[in-house]
């Protein structure tokens, strides 16, 4: 049985909040706003930044789109690039970890940029996702430069068992083509090109007869 | 055929553009629609009886019609956050006809009058995301978006926001959260949505595939719409099917076709002639269903007549083979890893669950947990916020109830193998503790 969530660092009685149990130090000064004028932030991240930003009437509905430019420009989510987007969003830094924290495709440790997400729900599970996810892991657990981990659903079940590498859809994996997938990843091809899922014509016959 | 709506030639080469689209008649429903009055436009949609395809089922008209009437800011909210799992039909359409959905989402943006509307969609679906978002910019450049358009006076706005990956966001008010950039907890209900939504004002919700439905109402009329399919389950529907059959995919049917139609008529069965064991209606979150209910009728009442729910429309299919521990052992990781943690009964309920389950497969369960396990799901149904964790209470309670002497003979087999362990390692402890006295 692959341990599929073993990248999800664990703490004290299971949490995944680090340091959940200690005692709040009540003498801290409070966690201000990065200061705008002093806070460097690179001008491609705050361009990003501020196109999320854009989109909505409430400042803080751009913290989504922020995160995600921050790991886009970082690999990861890394305590500086918060500093960062906080200076830009006008929160304090904690505002954004606390939001990052919840959702699973934000890292917040560094990790290899290339992501391989296997699914391991479960009509991928019927299928073999969990053998699929230990080969993956064999060929590339080792490579600092790749995550393989194991996800929840990821809504391709007419491709399972199928995994999502670096956004790009692709199964059925045979465990035969694990070796030449994990090449591709490893030298940054494009994954079984013929085992996409945006090549994949629609299953209902009633759409092929017109 | 009147059975193919939504994926009316979805193969299309290029139907994710705008030019083809509009080149078989797309956006030629939007200016009818504009020219109709917002009352008249409602009635139409309850009319047609279509229900909403994301889970709960609820008529899509009557929730347009919660909408206050009034000045202030509403909104229109996609919900493209399709994360119930062995669901994969938003993707689909996302995917080969976005701008269906667009003209599905505008028509209900003008029935409810709201000017700023969101397609949330899930961050997994990051290709879906690019296409949907390049077929907005074109629909922007084109003027079917923004000030005026079709020149009735009606001015729009509609941007994509993307989710990071939690299951919670799916729904409605743990979208709202995230749409607003929180963490993606439910709220109490009420206020519902349509009273106090998003930024607070009046938000009609909707799934991807009940706004891509839309057009053909309007198409069609609501009294063409309301002829197909059955009483009460009107229209088309598409079903995801998948797990252990010959072809998973999406199939588009009338609701009311038999269950046995779509397993072993479309998806073809399981493979090598094995035999279906279970099988889940509308995803993971409705109760398993056996063999014996292959011949129900796949609609909204039909299903819950028999027990369960038709949900999201995903059928997983189990097959003989495969144990029902494990199934359980599944569904109760995937729950208490996506539950938010706001209510004390989910989030400890779902972990309990999880253990309990992991328990039976250590071997140091006793049948006595089976019962301490349904007690624990009883617990849980309807003390919540939000329905995530009677979702994991539904399909395991009816796994349990269903495959009690599958879970106790596992829960026998592991313990002997246990035991047996713990005294070959005794027996092995002895011998080096002699070796070492000698």
């Amino acid at each position: 049985m692959a341990d599929v969530q073993r990248h999800v660092a664990r703490f004290t009685n299971d949490s995944r909040i680090p340091g959940w149990d200690r005692a709040a130090d009540l003498e801290k000064e409070p966690a201000v706003v990065p200061d705008a004028a002093t806070t460097e932030v690179p001008a491609e991240l705050r361009a990003a930044i501020e196109d999320g930003m854009r989109r909505f009437p409430v400042g803080d509905s751009a913290f989504i789109p922020a995160l995600y430019a921050v790991q886009e420009h970082y690999g990861w989510c890394p305590p500086e690039g918060i500093e960062q987007a906080a200076a830009v969003l006008g929160r304090t830094p904690a505002a954004l970890t606390a939001v990052a924290t919840f959702y699973d495709m934000f890292e917040m440790e560094q990790l290899g940029r290339k992501s391989v997400y296997v699914c391991t729900n479960i009509s991928c599970s019927l299928c073999g996702a969990d053998e699929l996810l230990a080969a993956l892991e064999r060929e590339l657990g080792e490579d600092p430069d790749v995550n393989v981990r194991g996800f929840e659903c990821l809504g391709a079940c007419d491709i399972a068992p199928m995994a999502s590498v670096n956004g790009i859809y692709v199964g059925p994996i045979g465990l035969n083509e694990v070796p030449e997938l994990a090449r591709q990843i490893r030298q940054g091809d494009d994954p079984l090109p013929e085992r996409q899922l945006l090549k994949r014509p629609s299953a209902d016959p009633k759409v092929a007869e017109k | 055929m009147t059975d193919t709506l939504l994926f009316k030639g979805i193969d299309e080469p290029g139907l994710n553009t705008i030019d083809v689209y509009m080149a078989r008649g797309g956006y030629t429903q939007l200016p009818i629609a504009l020219k109709m009055k917002r009352e008249d436009l409602i009635t139409e949609l309850s009319g047609s009886g279509l229900r909403g395809r994301g889970g709960a089922g609820f008529p899509m008209g009557k929730k347009a019609s919660f909408i206050p009437k009034g000045d202030m800011q509403k909104y229109v909210v996609c919900n493209a956050d399709e994360s119930e799992p062995g669901t994969f039909k938003d993707r689909e359409l996302i995917q080969k006809n976005p701008h269906q959905l667009i003209e599905g989402l505008l028509i209900a943006a003008f029935a409810v009058d709201a000017t700023i509307n969101y397609i949330y969609i899930r961050g997994e679906y990051d290709q879906q995301g690019d296409i949907l978002d390049a077929a907005i910019a074109e629909a922007r450049e084109r003027g079917i978006i923004g000030e005026n358009i079709f020149d009735s006076g009606f001015s729009v706005q509609l941007e994509l926001a993307r989710g990071a990956g939690a299951y919670i966001c799916g729904e409605e008010t743990g979208l709202l959260d995230s749409l607003e950039g929180k963490r993606g907890n439910p709220r109490l209900k009420p206020p519902f949505p349509a009273n106090e939504g998003l930024f607070n004002g009046p938000t009609l919700i909707n799934n991807v595939e009940t706004l891509s439905a839309i057009p053909s109402i309007i198409e069609l009329g609501a009294e063409g719409y309301a002829a197909i399919g059955v009483k009460d389950s009107a229209g088309t529907k598409l079903v995801s099917i998948s797990g252990n059959v010959e072809r998973p995919g999406n199939y588009e049917v009338a609701l009311g076709t038999s269950s046995r139609e779509l397993i072993y008529g479309l998806a073809g069965g399981p493979p090598d002639g094995r035999k279906v064991k279970c099988w889940f209606p509308g995803g993971s979150s409705t109760q398993v269903l056996t063999a014996d209910d292959l011949d129900v009728g796949y609609d909204y009442d039909s299903l819950e007549a028999a027990g369960s729910a038709l949900g999201s429309g995903a059928i997983i299919v189990v097959d003989e083979t495969q144990s029902a521990v494990e199934l359980a052992y599944k569904l109760a990781k995937f729950y208490s890893h996506e539950s938010c943690g706001k209510c004390t009964p989910c989030r400890e309920g779902t972990r309990w669950t999880f253990h309990m389950v992991e328990r039976i497969k250590e071997g140091t369960a006793t049948p006595m947990d089976l019962d301490i396990m349904a007690a624990v799901q009883e617990q849980i149904i309807g003390h919540c916020l939000c329905v995530l964790g009677d979702a994991m209470a539904m399909p395991i309670g009816s796994l349990i109830a269903k495959f009690r002497d599958e879970f106790e003979a596992e829960i026998e087999e592991n313990r002997n193998e246990r035991e047996r362990k713990l005294a070959e390692e005794f027996a092995a402890a002895e011998v080096e503790i002699e070796g070492i006295s000698a």
